[in-house]
């Protein structure tokens, strides 16, 4: 009862003794033991998980104690799979385990904040003017203006309560709407698989404005272009269990054990189990413990490496014996067997398109779209035949786009792979060379620009009466890895010793790894895939694809398994895992996120372009076409700069643009009733007469400058914002750190045809509003900031291509102070924006220009030559030669009514995805009941509720086929409907099955196969990607329906990427900085390399105090011994990173494991977080992209070409980062900058 | 009682009244009544919160100085204060020879933990470490015991002009009237110097802090490991008592 009376018995106190008086026994109280109990005590558990950063997509138990979030462990009820597999879990990290720590941390946004500067400006507008007045007469005004955003990102926010900020918020986008266009609010949310409502939230709410939504998978260099190159497929993987049905695995650029963490068991079993393993990466990593053997290559030259496995793989499986089943794999299911028309160039010829049946004379009898139907010979008549699956079938055709060995007439058929023996002559092919001409100390070999092969041809003739030399893609694919099958040429290697392009000798002297190695790891890759039908698996990454020529390191990868027919087979294939999300219910989402159930089609936009343009990097580039332009490029005009070919492919229709343009796209359609035209044609004829001008080509306008910016679920500036001193600088207008010149100043060549300002905007945006529930790097240059809920104070989805379940966020505690969800967030936003916005705004028409689109019809637009309308080439055709145009119309004062209810678009049009639609009725009709009809008159009335964020998961798993097995059926059918085949039979013992909210709260649930992914899931085979492909016989979703490991593009072939080929990292030439404010410490220049951490999941847990005290405190760069020696430096100096780009300061971490040549900075450690001042720019040391710069590369603008036409995150520009070189030296004072900012002491 | 009444007293004006009549009974009441309080209440607070997992140094030495000299003055106290001046008869220590040991160990102890005491208030106010983690409460109540050392210190001088001890009788005779709760005590230490009443001021005044501070570790001090048997302790669910008399079930 009392401790203290207790104690008084002490007369009392009994006590007995035992062992031989070694033991006492005493009745004294124990009931402090309670307190190691109860530390362990909770109220509930709840299911939820971590959802944005990682795409690990681990179940954790949220442990609740007294309404306060205690900690958190891994879920361990995933259901099992097959019985020969090893369970999935556990599956979690230290990182995830660490999480709860953010809910009641310092670092917690608590409150909406806002800059006081701009609040006292708004406040005092706001006393005689209406919200939207308000807003106009701070943005109208210069210095008021100036007044907060030359301030961002130094400090001086106060707190604001939510009515104020949605209003001042919704003003803000009114009056951008109003004076310069819905296309100026622009928002960025990565990854909505990992929290689907949450990321649905805000996009729908800018989708119903007419905002623009911008990519993130290909901005963040994670988007492997050479999956949509050469699968006409976004990325699709194997589930991680699979590599459990491997026989041989190769890491390559990847480190599971650190970066894939929940999955490395995987790894681990499957070694266990006797699976060989090769790793490949520069450093000694977390995964090279694991291997059989590790290949230490030289960073950047991983397409050497691949070009040396393809090269033992061509001559001892394929040249000098046959494998059965590799042979009739390549005959099936790739491009190789089909022909190329050979163009005269010089001496010789090089590859030019993949013939078409309209090559032929008659079209070969094919009416629909010939020029889209690939052809091949025919093994047994030796005739040229056009078989099934090319996408020419996929459009118009149906029934007869498929796999099947057969012809349009339904004939059989069998291709013939290489035209040796049959062949009419012997043509002289030019292939390019590129590895003689590396710069920063990469090796370079002393062949020609030009190496040229014999290869044996065909002599045709085409139905313009010339004679052609056709060539098959097997030889030339031979020719190109240097494979002679007995016609000769230049430069063939004699053996594997020889150091000829490609052979391992060759490879060798490229990237350091011994030939020996090389020859076993082909071989043995090779030999287990002959004996296993293909079980050999590349698993691949951020290591390998963030590279500028990324295509080439994958495309190397991808021709090997294509080579051992390892795609589509369980345990087989390519495995690329860099921010691979996997939105499994992406058909069920798609509607809501972009609002296409209420008006269409939506904006989106490809991020890398639009930074590129908007934050003025074009501005500084260092990087000239002609250094990455192949020297058997076609005599043709490739001047200009890389902006010049972004401004070219938006005006082709072949990248996005936003904002699109340069007038108000709000007034064109009442400029177009006034000339009495249709809105579109009014377009097209002020685009062709120059009267209206695209805003592509003039980016510093201020009429084309995004003006209101959205960052959710997303940490712009303190992680994937590469040239991170541009965008201070110029869309902030605030401090910066640039150390090089614009091209003004430089001499440099300024783009040609994008208009040049001398004076470069500072400070585009009006508006940065960062919605987070930390105070990341981004918050704290925004102008407001949000609290929103944690991970584990919502609801939402969360799925990954990891593993075949999905399961919820669920909200453990309501969430902290005053934040509110995501779906809560916008929400409020949509109901203020309808209330305030009818002081500017009403019934308007929008026109909206969008490129045209993959897995449309549209698709097929620009067969052959790239034609240019705006240089007079060819007519503007909107959607066929210039971006599709679509008069859309916004009632202004319903955004709230839509945004809180699912739109009638559905019923009408239906639903589908990646070109497959079905009809959607019933489940419209079926989500009405479950979520109620909306009973409010207005727009609305009678449409099924999505009120709350349980409603929008409900829509979300009632309208996909992964989450309901009626639609699933429905989508096949539909499918079959294109291929003539049987496929309802992958979903047919699920139809019954319906997933709802409550069902993955209780535990996760494994999907159904739906036509929308190339696996399937089923309880025979783990899911693997091209397996519906191979099994099914459904084409891939490219030009000839086949693996297309042949480039046919001009722009691919004109940039030599028409064969796969080693290309050096380029020059990015930024290290000319050195030595230019010295210090007094030696500056050495290394490569700076930004792999994935161990400590955090990008940015976040960088500043999460638990994951901190496992590092060092705070940002590190790592460096090898030896270099550590030349710059004088030991384990945990404070340095200086920097180059012409800016500059970041860092503790070193002295380690042999780093490559000699290379520097390491784990990427995303957040600046705000033990980060001292730079003595370079004086101002406080950046973050890992204050040292790098966007660079685009030509051939991933290429669109209107079948898989080669733009998808949002699925093709376009990448923002990759990995060939920049810094100078490294030892800081000689640190300095915090602990000091308030004088500048804006004095203004206040 | 002949003794006892040798002394002329002197009668204390009302601020001795209740600094030496009143207030003893306030700080010994707060001593108790607080110590149960937070030792029924506050269990986790119990504790002597040292500080010896954020830095060893200048802790050891000063930690030791200051505890064995701060023990020995303690004990000094209570049997010199509280011991009844028959049981000297008894034993036949005259007053002087008991003022001499009392000045004569009491000054030593002292500068023992006088020396622990100015190390470890240094460490506390200058490590930036220990600085940083410490509370009002610790840096107060080092303060008040280092001061109240430099005051006991510096009444040795004047107990030396009463060599027979007769202050000292004057300083019993109030405390064991406090503790008997005979009224008139602080008239039996109305006439000493200032300084004296200074040291008892603060002296009481650290009976009155004491429960809100670390001291409260003084009675949880776990001198019972010294004489325990057996190297196993197990703390029994069951009813000792009762098997016993039961016997061996």
């Amino acid at each position: 009862m009392s401790h203290t009376l207790d104690r008084l018995t002490f007369f009392r106190r009994k006590t007995e003794t035992f062992s031989n008086k070694h033991g006492v026994m005493t009745d004294e109280d124990r009931s402090w033991e309670e307190a190691y109990r109860n530390r362990w005590r909770h109220d509930k558990i709840v299911r939820s998980t971590h959802g944005v950063n990682c795409t690990g997509s681990c179940s954790w138990k949220i442990y609740v104690k007294g309404g306060i979030v205690t900690w958190e462990t891994q879920q361990t009820d995933y259901p099992r799979t097959r019985d020969d597999m090893p369970n999935h879990e556990p599956r979690g990290c230290s990182r995830g385990a660490s999480y709860s720590w953010y809910l009641y941390s310092a670092n917690r946004v608590k409150y909406p904040l806002i800059r006081a500067r701009l609040l006292k400006m708004w406040r005092a507008a706001r006393k005689t003017m209406a919200p939207v007045a308000a807003w106009r007469s701070i943005q109208d005004d210069k210095s008021k203006r100036d007044n907060y955003t030359a301030f961002r990102g130094l400090g001086g926010f106060v707190r604001a309560d939510w009515d104020e900020v949605n209003e001042m918020i919704t003003a803000a986008n009114a009056h951008t709407i109003k004076k310069w266009g819905p296309d100026r609010i622009f928002g960025f949310s990565p990854i909505p698989a990992m929290s689907m409502v949450s990321y649905a939230a805000g996009a729908r709410y800018l989708q119903l404005l007419g905002g623009v939504t911008g990519s993130f998978y290909d901005w963040y260099c994670d988007l492997p272009p050479a999956s949509p190159q050469t699968w006409g497929e976004q990325t699709d993987v194997a589930e991680s269990a699979d590599w459990y049905n491997s026989g041989f695995l190769i890491l390559w650029g990847s480190n599971v054990p650190q970066t894939r963490t929940p999955d490395a068991h995987f790894y681990t079993e499957a070694r266990y189990k006797g699976v060989k393993s090769v790793v490949i990466c520069p450093d000694y990593s977390e995964a090279s413990k694991f291997s059989d053997v590790w290949l230490a290559a030289k960073q950047g030259t991983d397409a050497a490496l691949g070009m040396a496995f393809g090269h033992i793989i061509l001559k001892e499986y394929h040249r000098d014996r046959t494998v059965p089943y590799f042979r009739d794999y390549l005959r099936k299911y790739s491009d190789l067997p089909l022909l190329v028309r050979l163009e005269e160039q010089e001496d010789g010829y090089v590859p030019g398109q993949m013939l078409r049946a309209s090559d032929f004379v008659g079209n070969m009898k094919e009416a629909n779209n010939p020029e889209w139907k690939t052809v091949g010979l025919d093994e047994k008549t030796g005739k040229v035949v056009c078989p099934n699956g090319s996408i020419g079938f996929r459009w118009g055709d149906e029934g007869k786009w498929n796999l099947e060995e057969r012809d349009s007439k339904g004939k059989d058929i069998e291709l013939r792979l290489g035209l040796k023996g049959v062949e009419d002559d012997i043509a002289k092919v030019r292939f390019p060379y590129f590895a003689n001409s590396a710069s920063n100390g990469f090796a370079s070999t002393d062949h020609p620009d030009v190496l040229n092969r014999n290869i044996p041809v065909k002599v045709m003739k085409m139905a313009d009466g010339t004679m052609a030399r056709v060539a098959c893609i097997y030889d030339l694919m031979m020719a190109n890895y240097g494979i002679d099958q007995g016609y000769g040429g230049e430069h063939i290697a004699k053996d594997y010793d020889d150091p000829q392009p490609y052979s391992p000798a060759w490879a060798e002297g490229i990237t350091s790894v011994p030939r020996d190695q090389i020859i076993a790891t082909a071989r043995g890759f090779a030999t287990n895939a002959e004996k296993t039908d293909g079980k050999s698996m590349v698993i691949i990454g951020a290591g390998m694809n963030h590279w500028y020529h990324m295509d080439m390191n994958y495309r190397a990868v991808i021709n090997m398994l294509v080579m051992c027919g390892c795609i589509g087979q369980s345990g087989g294939g390519w495995s690329h895992y860099v921010g691979q999300e996997k939105l499994r219910p992406q058909t069920g989402w798609a509607p809501l996120a972009f609002a296409t159930d209420w008006v269409r089609p939506p904006r989106q936009q490809n991020s890398t372009s639009f930074f590129y343009a908007h934050t003025d990097q074009y501005r500084y580039e260092t990087v000239d076409v002609k250094e990455i332009l192949s020297p058997t490029a076609p005599k043709d005009d490739w001047s200009g700069s890389f902006i010049d070919y972004n401004a070219k492919a938006e005006r082709m229709g072949w990248l996005p643009s936003a904002p699109a343009l340069k007038t108000n796209p709000l007034d064109l359609a009442a400029d177009a009733k006034k000339a009495g035209m249709d809105p579109k044609d009014y377009v097209v004829q002020g685009l062709s007469d120059r009267s209206l001008e695209m805003s592509c080509m003039d980016p510093d306008d201020e009429a084309n400058w995004p003006r209101n910016m959205f960052v959710w679920r997303s940490n712009l500036l303190g992680s994937s914002g590469k040239g991170h001193e541009y965008f201070l600088k110029h869309f902030l207008g605030t401090d910066h750190g640039i150390q090089g010149k614009e091209l003004g100043d430089t001499g440099g060549d300024k783009p040609k045809d994008v208009k040049w300002h001398d004076e470069a905007p500072e400070g585009k945006l009006d508006l940065l509003v960062c919605i987070d529930f930390r105070m990341s790097t981004t918050a704290v240059y925004s102008d407001i900031v949000l609290p929103t809920a944690t991970w584990y104070e919502k609801n939402d989805l969360n799925t990954s291509d990891m593993h075949p379940f999905i399961h919820p966020l669920g909200k453990a505690v309501d969430p902290a102070w005053e934040s509110r969800s995501d779906w809560d967030i916008f929400k409020g936003l949509a109901k203020t924006f309808s209330e305030i916005s009818s002081e500017v705004l009403g019934v308007e028409e929008d026109v909206v220009l969008t490129p045209i689109q993959h897995d449309t019809a549209g698709e097929l637009a620009q067969a052959s030559g790239v034609k240019d309308w705006y240089k007079g080439e060819c007519e503007p055709i909107p959607g066929k030669t210039m971006p599709q145009i679509s008069i859309v119309e916004r009632d202004y004062s319903q955004i709230y009514d839509k945004f809180t209810s699912l739109g009638p678009l559905l019923e009408k049009v239906g639903n589908g995805g990646k070109g497959i639609g079905w009809d959607t009725k019933e489940d419209v009709a079926n989500l009405r009941s479950l979520n109620g009809p909306v009973l409010k008159e207005g727009v609305s009335q009678g449409q099924p509720q999505i009120n709350s964020a349980i409603d929008a998961c409900e829509t979300i798993l009632m309208l996909a086929p992964e989450t309901n097995g009626e639609v699933a059926v429905k989508a096949w059918k539909a499918l079959e409907k294109q291929t003539g085949r049987k496929h309802a039979h992958l979903a047919e013992p699920k139809e019954d099955e319906k997933i709802r909210f409550r069902d993955i709260v209780a535990q996760p649930r494994k999907i159904i196969s739906s036509p929308i992914w190339s696996g399937i899931e089923s309880e025979h085979v783990s899911y693997n990607a091209g397996y519906t492909n191979v099994h099914e016989l459904i084409p891939w979703r490219t030009l000839s329906g086949r693996q297309q490991l042949y480039q046919d593009h001009d722009w691919m072939r004109a940039f030599g990427e028409g064969f796969v080929v080693y290309k050096p990292p380029v020059d990015l030439k930024t290290t000319h900085v050195k030595g230019q404010k010295p210090n007094g410490n030696p500056e050495i220049t290394l490569n700076f390399l930004t792999p994935h951490q161990k400590w955090g999941i990008h940015s976040t847990y960088s500043d999460n105090l638990l994951m901190l005290t496992l590092n060092r405190g705070g940002p590190v760069v790592w460096i090898s011994e030896t270099d550590a020696k030349r710059a004088d430096l030991i384990d945990n100096d404070w340095v200086e990173v920097f180059n012409a780009n800016g500059a970041l300061t860092a503790r070193a971490v002295v380690s042999q494991r780093i490559r000699e040549g290379t520097v390491f900075m784990y990427h995303a450690q957040e600046k705000q977080v033990n980060t001292p001042g730079s003595e370079m720019t004086g101002k406080r040391g950046g973050i890992h992209n204050s040292v790098t710069r966007t660079i685009l590369k030509p051939t991933h603008m290429i669109g209107g070409y079948a898989q080669l036409s733009y998808g949002f995150n699925y093709y376009g520009t990448v923002g990759s980062n990995r060939d920049e070189f810094i100078v490294i030296r030892k800081m000689n004072k640190v300095d915090w900058l602990d000091e308030p900012a004088s500048r804006s002491e004095a203004a206040e | 009682m002949a003794t006892e009444h040798a002394v002329t007293l002197a009668t204390a004006g009302p601020i001795d009244q209740l600094l030496f009549g009143v207030y003893p009974y306030i700080a010994l009441a707060v001593l108790a009544i607080g110590s149960i309080i937070r030792f029924d209440r506050e269990q986790y607070t119990w504790r002597s919160s040292s500080s010896q997992l954020l830095r060893r140094k200048q802790l050891m030495w000063g930690s030791v100085l200051f505890h064995i000299g701060v023990l020995i003055i303690f004990v000094g106290h209570i049997v010199g204060l509280l011991t009844p001046l028959k049981a000297f008869e008894l034993f036949r220590i005259t007053h002087g020879t008991k003022q001499i040991m009392a000045m004569g160990v009491g000054g030593f102890a002292a500068v023992f933990a006088l020396a622990g005491g100015l190390m470890l208030l240094h460490r506390r106010l200058f490590d930036p470490r220990i600085r940083k983690t410490s509370n009002f409460s610790d840096i107060a109540i080092l303060t008040l015991l280092v001061v109240q050392l430099i005051l006991g210190l510096a009444t040795i001088p004047f107990s030396g002009q009463h060599l027979d001890g007769s202050e000292m009788v004057k300083f019993m005779t109030w405390a064991q009237r406090i503790f008997t709760l005979r009224p008139g005590a602080a008239n039996h230490i109305a006439d000493v110097h200032w300084l004296f009443k200074l040291h008892i001021t603060l002296g009481l005044t650290i009976f009155l802090v004491f429960p809100f501070t670390r001291l409260v570790h003084m009675l949880s001090a776990p001198i019972w490991y010294l004489p325990r048997r057996g190297w196993q302790i197990v703390r029994t669910r069951r009813d000792l008592a009762a098997r016993k008399a039961g016997g061996r079930s």
